[in-house]
């Protein structure tokens, strides 16, 4: 049971435009685990997972979700995708709720929502420390915040394989807190994660094992590589609080 | 009401009600997502559509819709295959559309271009039987689809790539919006026309959305500012003798700066409301850790 694949990637081998990105990657992640995906900007990390959910064509190589080539793969409710936060923003207001809701979707018919469902993303939403705000619309949230709700719109479908972009790029402490201790909860619950980190972070218990991307090629797999230089120093927690709530242009929906 | 004693004029409302309800449905899903022109593009397009209706004496407004779904369907696989150059071939099947339409409408047995007018700005006194039966056909087909699968559009045009991985048809739903927005420039042409048309699909979301937080509400209240502004036009276009197209879209811009103006109190006293409800508010979000704050001045 314990040493099922979840996601097995095999040579895989990716171009952007004509400049390849990843140059034969080996990749498996078996149930239960959580596997970090580490590297520098540009090394491929983030178009590793987005070739695993089939949103970056591969030129050679094979991908399996849970033992069906990805090709064939039809049973998405059993994937939960957290994406890098800039994708998800609509130019009409949504509430949290609404937003959570199309992550439910996957496990509907014909998109009838029925009392279980309801209740499936007041739950995801209770998860996140976001109940409070279900009626509030998303422009009005903080970037944490936000993140927040896209890991409960994730969590909606009750996923056994979660999937997550840099979550904790641009997130605030008391989020960071909130998102480790959520995943600590799928975990303990059984689910199988692999995520793209900058660095490990708050998470860094949580890992199981680090895959180190350079240059498109597996550079390291195995236990999560010890912090080194000011990473190391004790205090330093490498916040990036750059991404103030509000920074979005003004939106008039006037112009597409 | 004596506006209900003659048969034109209650064909002219019925269609204006259906326009009120279906442009706004269809443009909130491209106002979701930044596709607010597309409406104005098909508009364009189905120029030759009617264009073809005259020149083979078919119904303009079937030959329309079966142009313009072409053109949609044209636009999203644009959208698809070409990323770079796609809006030259948009704007090349636009001009070519309303080019089309000049050309067809002048080779028509008897016609010109002063045939096309009523199609380009609106005109309740010719919306004839027939074309009440197509508009009816046509705006149930556009209610059926944007409320029906409002979720799936929804998801869709909110964040289309997590629609993807969660197994929803995108491509599909795609075509189905683009095909929808079509099919609605169709039901709207005969009273807004066709150059028109977007306006119909864009201002009333924009003008909801001043006072809205959710998606649901905003298409509520889209719907609910787009029949009051077509039957309004229409009468007033009827009373005034004002072309119905002009009177309706400068009626919903009008309600968009009075809401737009509304809108700035409101939401001066939903925020006083949030405060008082959040005492203190949320400390932890701006809150700067001590270590950090250690840290930095060791390296300075």
């Amino acid at each position: 049971m314990s040493t099922e694949p979840v996601i097995s990637l095999s040579g895989v081998r990716a171009e952007l435009g004509s400049r390849p990105v990843l140059r034969g990657i080996d990749l498996t992640v078996r149930r239960g685990e959580v596997v970090a995906l580490l590297g520098a900007n540009g090394s491929g990390k983030s178009t590793a997972v987005r070739s695993v959910i089939g949103q970056v064509p591969v030129s050679a190589g094979e991908i399996e979700l849970f033992g069906t080539p990805q090709r064939r793969f039809r049973d998405w409710a059993r994937v939960g995708y957290v994406p890098q936060r800039t994708t998800a923003a609509g130019g009409v207001p949504a509430t949290v709720t609404e937003v959570v809701s199309s992550g439910r979707l996957a496990r509907t018919r014909f998109g009838v929502f029925r009392k279980a469902d309801r209740e499936a993303v007041r739950q995801a939403l209770d998860l996140v420390g976001m109940a409070g705000r279900a009626r509030d619309s998303v422009d009005a949230l903080s970037g944490g915040q936000h993140q927040r709700v896209l890991i409960a719109r994730a969590l909606a479908a009750a996923p056994e394989l979660l999937i997550m972009d840099e979550p904790m790029a641009g997130v605030d402490l008391a989020s960071q807190e909130v998102l480790a201790e959520t995943l600590r909860h799928q975990v303990s619950e059984g689910a199988t994660v692999l995520l793209v980190l900058h660095e490990l972070g708050p998470l860094e218990p949580l890992i199981d094992r680090a895959v180190v991307l350079r240059d498109g090629c597996v550079a390291h797999d195995g236990p999560p590589p010890k912090a080194v230089g000011q990473h190391a120093l004790p205090g330093h927690d490498h916040v990036h609080p750059h991404a103030p709530a509000g920074a979005e242009p003004m939106r008039t929906g006037l112009l597409s | 009401m004596e506006i209900l004693d003659y048969a034109f004029m209650q064909r002219a409302l019925l269609a204006a009600v259906l326009v009120g309800i279906t442009a706004p449905a269809v443009g909130i899903y491209l106002v979701q997502r930044r596709q607010a022109l597309m409406g104005d593009g098909i508009g364009h397009v189905a120029m030759t559509g009617v264009g073809l209706g005259f020149l083979l004496t078919w119904s303009p407004v079937w030959m329309a819709t079966l142009v313009s779904v072409l053109g949609a369907v044209f636009m999203e696989l644009v959208r698809w295959y070409a990323k770079t150059r796609g809006d030259i071939a948009l704007a090349m099947l636009f001009y070519g559309g309303m080019a089309g339409g000049v050309m067809f409408i002048n080779l028509a047995p008897g016609g010109s271009t002063t045939n096309l007018s009523s199609f380009l700005f609106g005109s309740l006194s010719t919306v004839s039987e027939s074309d009440v039966t197509a508009i009816c056909l046509l705006a149930a087909f556009v209610m059926l689809v944007t409320v029906g699968l409002r979720r799936q559009l929804f998801a869709v045009s909110q964040d289309e790539e997590f629609a993807r991985v969660t197994g929803l048809p995108v491509r599909f739903l795609n075509l189905l919006t683009a095909i929808t927005a079509a099919v609605t420039v169709s039901v709207a042409m005969r009273v807004v026309g066709l150059l028109l048309v977007s306006a119909l699909m864009v201002v009333p979301v924009a003008a909801a959305q001043q006072l809205t937080r959710s998606f649901a509400a905003t298409f509520a209240i889209a719907v609910a500012i787009g029949v009051s502004v077509t039957i309004g036009g229409t009468v007033t276009s009827y009373y005034q003798d004002v072309p119905p197209g002009a009177t309706i879209v400068l009626l919903t811009i009008g309600a968009f700066i009075a809401l737009t103006a509304l809108a700035a109190p409101l939401a001066r006293r939903r925020a006083r409301a949030l405060a008082a409800a959040q005492p203190g508010g949320d400390p932890a979000e701006c809150a700067i850790p001590v270590s950090r704050k250690a840290g930095d001045e060791v390296g300075a």
